[in-house]
C-alpha cells in the first residue's frame, strides 16, 4: 500500500471514528465536553508514552482514554458542588490538566516523539512510517488502531442507537424505560475518550475538535433524521480529510490543519446552500413568504368592493410601485382581473386567498 | 537583586493576569466561559497574516502591535461568524464554539505551516510562542505594550462598569431602560478579545481559556458582589502570573505558562474549600457538627425519656441501655459529655443539669411540634412522629415559644405524653 494510500486512510478513519460520536456531543448540547476531553487527555498519553514508547497502540489508547473519562467525572463533581457552573468547570479543569500534560512534556524532553507541537496538531505525515508486522503483513499502526476504534464507535452506535437515541432526545423517558441517562452519558463519554486518544497521534489535541464537531453540525443542518445525520457526518468528515490531504500536498503545509480547514469549507457550504437551514434557502423563504402574503392582502382588500389601484396604495399605505409589482404578477397569474381602472379578484384569486388565510 | 529579566515577565505575567483576570468575571456570568478559548484559537490564523502582510508591504514583520492587530482581526471574525452561526441557524452555541475554534486553529496552523516551509521560517520568525506561550520571551517593549492596553481595557471597564453589570445580570430590564444592551455587549465582547490576545504570547493559545475563567472562578467564592469579585479576580489574576513565573525560574526545563495556569488553578482550589461561607471544607465542618449535634440530643432526649418512667430524670443509666434506644453509637456518649451535658461514671451515664435544660428543651420541641401539625395542619397523630424528629433539632426557642401561645400552652402532645416546661425539681 503506497504512503498516500495510508495517510488517507488513516484520516479517513479518523474521520469516521470522530463523526460518530461527535453527532451525539452535538446533539446533546455536549460539544465543549469533547473539546475538553481532547486536551484532558494529554497527561494519560505523556504517562502512557513514557511506560510504552508508542502513543498509537491499543493498549495505550485504552489506558490514557481513562483519563478523559475522569475529566468529565472531575468537571460533573465541580458542577454538582454548585459553587462553579458547567461551562466554567469545562474551561477550569481542561486547561488545568492540558498544562500538567506540557510540564511532564518538557520534563522529558530528551523524547523527540513527544513534542509540543504534535500534540496540537499531530503529524499524520508519519503513519505510513509507524508499523508492525502481523501474520507477515507491514500494517502501519495509526491506521490500525483508528480502524478498530472506527468499526467499534460503528457498533456501539448500532448497538446501542435506541438507548443513545432516547436519552439524546427524551432522557425522562428514557429513564423510565429503564435507560439509565447516567450510563449512557459516561458511555459515550468514554467513546469520546477513547477516539480523542486513538486519533491524537495523527490529528492531535485540538484539530481533532474539528473532527468531532464541524461534520456533526454541518449534517445537523441538512437533516432532521439521526441515522441520515450519522451517515451525512461521517461522509463529510471523510471527503473533508480527502479534500484536506490535497490542498496540504498542494500548499505544502499541515495535513491535519488542511484536513481541519477543509472541514470549516464543507461547514460553510451547508451554512450558506443548506436547502432548509442554509442562509440562502431562508432569504429565498421569506421572499416568497412575503410575497405571496402581499398578493392575499390586496386580493382580500379587493374581495371587500373592487377598487383602483391609487385607492389599493392608499388604504395598504404602501408606495404606488409596490402595489403595481404585486398587482402585475397577480395578473399574471391570473389572479386579478381589470374592469376599466378596477381591479376585481378572479374565482382563482379568491381560492388563493382562503388558502393562505387558512 | 533579582533578575531583571525575571522582573520584567513577572511584570507581564501579573498585567496578564489583572486585565484577563477582571474581564473573565463577566465571561464567567454570563455562562460564556468558553468564548476566551474560542476567541484565542481564532486568533492564530491572524497572526499569521499579519507576518505575511508585514513582511509583503515591508513593515517589520514581528513588530508586536502588528502581530497583535491580526490577532485582533480574526478573533473578531471569529466572533462574528459565532453570533452569526447560532442567529441564523439551529445550531446551538456549544457547536457553534467548537466549529469556530478548531477550524480557525486548523487555519492557522496551516498558515503556520506554510511559513515554516517558505522562505522566512515562522520558527524562526517566533510565531510558535503563540501556541504554547514563550513567557520567557517577554522583552520591556512587550510588557509596556501590554500595560498600555491593560490599562486601556481597565479604564473601559471602569467607565462603563454600570451598564455591563446591568447586562450581565437583567439584560432584559437594561434594554427597558433604554441602555443599548446590543451594543454593550459587542463592547464587552471586544474588550474580552484584546485581553485574550494580550496574553497570548505570555500563555499561548490553549491555556488562555484558564487565564479568563479560573481567576473569576476563584473570585466568586469570595464574595457575592460584582466589584468586589473584579478586584479580587484581578487580584488572584496577578498572584497566579507572578507565583507561577517565579516557581518556573527556580527549575531548568519548566514552562512558564503552564506553571501560571496550575498556580492559579491551586487559588481556585484554595477558594473552593476555604472561602468563608462558600468554602467546601466549611461546609464539610458544618455538615459534620450539626450530625454530631443532631446525635447528642437524640441521646439526652432517651436519658429524659427513660427518666420519664420512673420521674429520675436525673438518676444515672446503664450506656448500653440508652444507646440501645435507637442503636446509638458510643461516641454520641463521649461528645455529650465533652459539652458538659452528661456525667459518665463507668458503665453508667446521667444527665447534668445543663443536660436536664437541653433535654427537656429537646423533647418540648418535639412535642410541641407534632401538636402544631395535629392540631393546625390537620395531620393524623400517627404522622407527626417522623417530622418532629427533624424539626426538634432545628426550632429555635422564640419559634416554639410563638407555636405554644398560639396552641394555648397545651399540657399533652397528641400522645398524650406530657410536654415539659422547665426542668423538674
Amino acid at each position: 500500500m503506497s504512503d498516500t494510500w495510508v495517510i488517507l486512510l488513516t484520516g479517513a478513519a479518523a474521520a469516521v471514528a470522530c463523526a460518530l460520536p461527535g453527532t451525539f456531543l452535538v446533539l446533546r448540547r455536549m460539544s465543549l465536553l469533547g473539546d475538553a476531553i481532547s486536551h484532558a487527555v494529554l497527561p494519560g498519553i505523556v504517562i502512557a508514552f513514557l511506560l510504552t514508547n508508542s502513543v498509537s497502540s491499543l493498549p495505550v489508547v485504552l489506558g490514557a482514554g481513562t483519563v478523559g473519562l475522569f475529566t468529565v467525572f472531575l468537571i460533573e463533581t465541580l458542577r454538582r458542588t454548585r459553587r462553579i457552573k458547567e461551562d466554567a468547570s469545562i474551561a477550569v479543569v481542561f486547561p488545568a490538566l492540558f498544562a500538567l500534560g506540557v510540564l511532564l512534556i518538557a520534563q522529558y524532553a530528551e523524547h523527540k516523539d513527544l513534542d509540543q507541537d504534535c500534540i496540537l496538531y499531530g503529524e499524520i505525515a508519519f503513519a505510513p512510517l509507524d508499523t508492525i508486522e502481523i501474520g507477515g503483513w507491514e500494517v502501519a499502526q495509526p491506521l490500525l488502531t483508528l480502524g478498530i476504534v472506527a468499526c467499534l464507535n460503528l457498533l456501539f452506535v448500532v448497538v446501542l442507537h435506541k438507548e443513545l437515541e432516547l436519552a439524546t432526545f427524551d432522557a425522562a423517558l428514557a429513564a423510565t424505560l429503564g435507560i439509565s441517562p447516567v450510563v449512557v452519558h459516561y458511555l459515550l463519554m468514554g467513546v469520546v475518550s477513547l477516539t480523542t486518544v486513538a486519533s491524537f497521534d495523527s490529528v492531535g489535541a485540538i484539530l481533532v475538535v474539528a473532527f468531532l464537531i464541524v461534520p456533526a453540525a454541518a449534517a445537523h443542518l441538512l437533516t432532521d433524521r439521526l441515522p441520515v445525520m450519522l451517515a451525512l457526518a461521517a461522509l463529510i468528515g471523510v471527503s473533508c480529510s480527502t479534500a484536506g490531504y490535497f490542498l496540504a500536498r498542494a500548499l505544502d503545509a499541515s495535513i491535519a490543519g488542511s484536513m481541519a480547514t477543509a472541514m470549516g469549507g464543507a461547514f460553510l457550504l451547508v451554512w450558506l446552500f443548506a436547502p432548509r437551514e442554509g442562509i440562502f434557502g431562508r432569504l429565498i423563504r421569506r421572499r416568497r413568504t412575503r410575497a405571496s402574503f402581499a398578493q392575499a392582502l390586496i386580493l382580500s382588500r379587493l374581495d371587500r368592493a373592487p377598487a383602483a389601484m391609487d385607492d389599493v396604495a392608499a388604504d395598504l399605505a404602501w408606495p404606488r410601485r409596490r402595489v403595481r409589482e404585486v398587482v402585475d404578477t397577480l395578473q399574471r397569474n391570473g389572479l386579478i382581473a381589470r374592469n376599466g381602472p378596477l381591479l376585481l379578484p378572479t374565482r382563482a384569486g379568491l381560492a388563493f386567498v382562503q388558502a393562505v388565510v387558512s | 537583586m533579582p533578575d531583571p529579566t525575571l522582573i520584567t515577565v513577572m511584570a507581564g505575567a501579573s498585567l496578564l493576569g489583572v486585565v484577563s483576570g477582571a474581564l473573565g468575571c463577566f465571561a464567567v456570568l454570563k455562562r460564556q466561559s468558553l468564548l476566551g478559548d474560542a476567541l484565542a484559537h481564532a486568533a492564530l490564523p491572524g497572526v499569521c497574516l499579519a507576518y505575511l502582510l508585514g513582511g509583503g508591504i515591508g513593515v517589520d514583520p514581528k513588530h508586536p502591535l502588528l502581530l497583535l492587530g491580526g490577532a485582533l482581526g480574526t478573533a473578531w471574525v471569529g466572533t462574528l461568524v459565532l453570533q452569526s452561526v447560532t442567529r441564523t441557524t439551529r445550531i446551538r452555541q456549544d457547536a457553534a464554539l467548537g466549529v469556530v475554534l478548531s477550524v480557525f486553529f486548523g487555519a492557522g496552523i496551516v498558515l503556520l505551516t506554510l511559513l515554516q516551509h517558505g522562505s522566512a521560517g515562522a520558527s524562526q520568525a517566533g510565531l510558535d510562542k503563540f501556541l504554547f506561550g514563550q513567557a520567557a520571551s517577554l522583552v520591556p517593549r512587550d510588557v509596556l505594550l501590554m500595560a498600555v492596553l491593560g490599562a486601556i481595557l481597565l479604564l473601559a471597564l471602569a467607565v462603563f462598569f454600570r451598564p455591563f453589570q446591568l447586562i450581565v445580570f437583567d439584560p432584559v430590564y437594561a434594554g427597558s431602560q433604554g441602555i443599548p444592551v446590543r451594543r454593550l455587549e459587542v463592547l464587552l465582547t471586544t474588550l474580552i478579545v484584546v485581553a485574550v490576545v494580550v496574553g497570548l504570547q505570555t500563555v499561548g493559545v490553549v491555556l488562555m481559556a484558564a487565564m479568563v475563567v479560573t481567576p473569576a472562578a476563584a473570585a466568586r467564592q469570595w464574595t457575592d458582589r460584582l466589584l468586589t469579585m473584579l478586584v479580587l479576580a484581578a487580584v488572584i489574576g496577578a498572584l497566579a502570573g507572578a507565583s507561577g513565573t517565579w516557581v518556573s525560574s527556580l527549575a531548568r526545563r519548566v514552562p512558564t505558562g503552564p506553571l501560571i495556569v496550575l498556580s492559579a488553578t491551586a487559588l481556585l482550589g484554595g477558594s473552593l474549600l476555604l472561602a468563608p461561607r462558600r468554602g467546601l471544607a466549611w461546609a464539610a465542618v458544618r455538615r459534620l457538627r450539626n450530625r454530631r449535634r443532631v446525635r447528642v440530643e437524640n441521646l439526652l432526649k432517651d436519658l429524659w425519656r427513660l427518666g420519664e418512667r420512673d420521674g429520675r430524670y436525673a438518676a444515672p443509666r446503664a450506656v448500653s441501655d440508652v444507646l440501645a434506644v435507637r442503636a446509638a453509637p458510643r461516641i454520641a456518649v463521649d461528645h455529650a459529655r465533652g459539652a458538659g451535658l452528661v456525667h459518665v461514671a463507668g458503665p453508667l451515664v446521667q444527665l447534668t443539669g445543663t443536660g436536664l435544660e437541653r433535654a427537656a428543651r429537646v423533647v418540648r420541641n418535639h412535642r410541641i411540634w407534632e401538636l402544631y401539625l395535629t392540631r393546625r395542619l390537620d395531620i393524623a397523630a400517627d404522622h407527626v412522629h417522623r417530622d418532629a424528629e427533624d424539626m426538634e433539632h432545628a426550632l429555635d426557642d422564640e419559634v416554639i415559644e410563638a407555636i405554644d401561645a398560639a396552641l394555648g400552652r397545651p399540657k399533652v402532645d397528641p400522645h398524650g405524653q406530657p410536654i415539659p416546661r422547665g426542668v423538674p425539681a
